[in-house]
């Protein structure tokens, strides 16, 4: 299953809705595009649901990673929105669920945001 | 269930990761490992193969990644072998260590050995093999329940 993703603006934040397999090759590329696309608008919050992301690799890890650090360097927030159970142990065993801002619920990671 | 063993040789490219991570699920399940266990196979299989694809044989179309499954009663063995320059695995930097968590690449090996119970190298002429060994539990009682008087 290829990789999806929409974005729609919600109170001022970037919602990226992701679906399908974040993995080495044309997943991960889709997820680097997209969030390059958003951050070159000037947007500088992004919050990507991954509910419907059955699938990472350690490539996915490494694109979340850096799609982190990108949106944060230019002085932006990235956050994770709806882990699925796997994706949510991936991140524990790599330890950034720590780094990770990881929000249960549309709401919640709306108002998660700074003013 | 007689132990059983079947190869392929791959050339190096996406579809072969692809090819092997669903052979790993398919047999894994074929095996009698629970879902959470296949899931953990197929990806410890398919972060071997992207190292041996990517990192040992560089995507080069002369070269070749050879995967193996045996499986048998009490484990699954999966080795995958590439022609590359070699990997020493201690040379690895840890993903978990402090000034290593923001890297973007490095963790296909921690996951190896995360979600597998043994691990091993062997330098190959050319290329490195990894051996992947996945045992067979015993299904709990009770469907893992437990019992409440």
């Amino acid at each position: 299953m290829t990789m999806k993703a929409s974005s729609r603006k919600v109170d001022g934040i970037v919602i990226v809705d992701l679906s399908g397999r974040i993995t080495l090759g044309e997943g991960a590329v889709v997820l680097r595009d997209t969030v390059k696309e958003i951050s070159s608008r000037g947007e500088k919050k992004i919050l990507l649901n991954l509910g419907d992301v059955t699938y990472i690799d350690s490539s996915g890890i490494g694109e979340l990673v850096a799609a982190f650090t990108s949106v944060k360097n230019a002085g932006g927030e990235l956050k994770l929105l709806n882990l699925t159970k796997k994706v949510h142990d991936l991140l524990q065993i790599t330890k950034l669920y720590t780094v990770f801002d990881v929000q249960d619920s549309e709401a919640s990671a709306i108002a998660a945001f700074s003013r | 269930m007689n132990a059983t063993r079947v190869s392929y040789t791959l050339d190096s490219s996406l579809a072969s990761v692809n090819k092997a991570e669903q052979t790993a699920a398919e047999l894994a399940a074929k095996s009698g490992f629970n879902e959470d266990e296949c899931g953990r196979i197929s990806m410890a299989v398919r972060e071997a193969t992207v190292n041996a694809v990517l990192h040992g044989n560089h995507y080069e179309s002369g070269k070749r990644v050879t995967v193996s499954f045996e499986t048998t009663p009490q484990a699954m063995i999966i080795a995958v072998r590439d022609e590359g320059p070699g990997v020493d695995p201690k040379a690895v930097p840890d993903p978990l260590a402090p000034e290593n968590l923001l890297k973007q690449s490095g963790r296909g090996i921690f996951l190896i050995r995360a979600f597998m119970d043994e691990v091993r190298f062997r330098t190959m002429d050319p290329g490195t093999e990894l051996t992947m060994i996945k045992f067979v539990r015993e299904p709990s009682n009770g469907s893992g329940k437990e019992a409440h008087q």
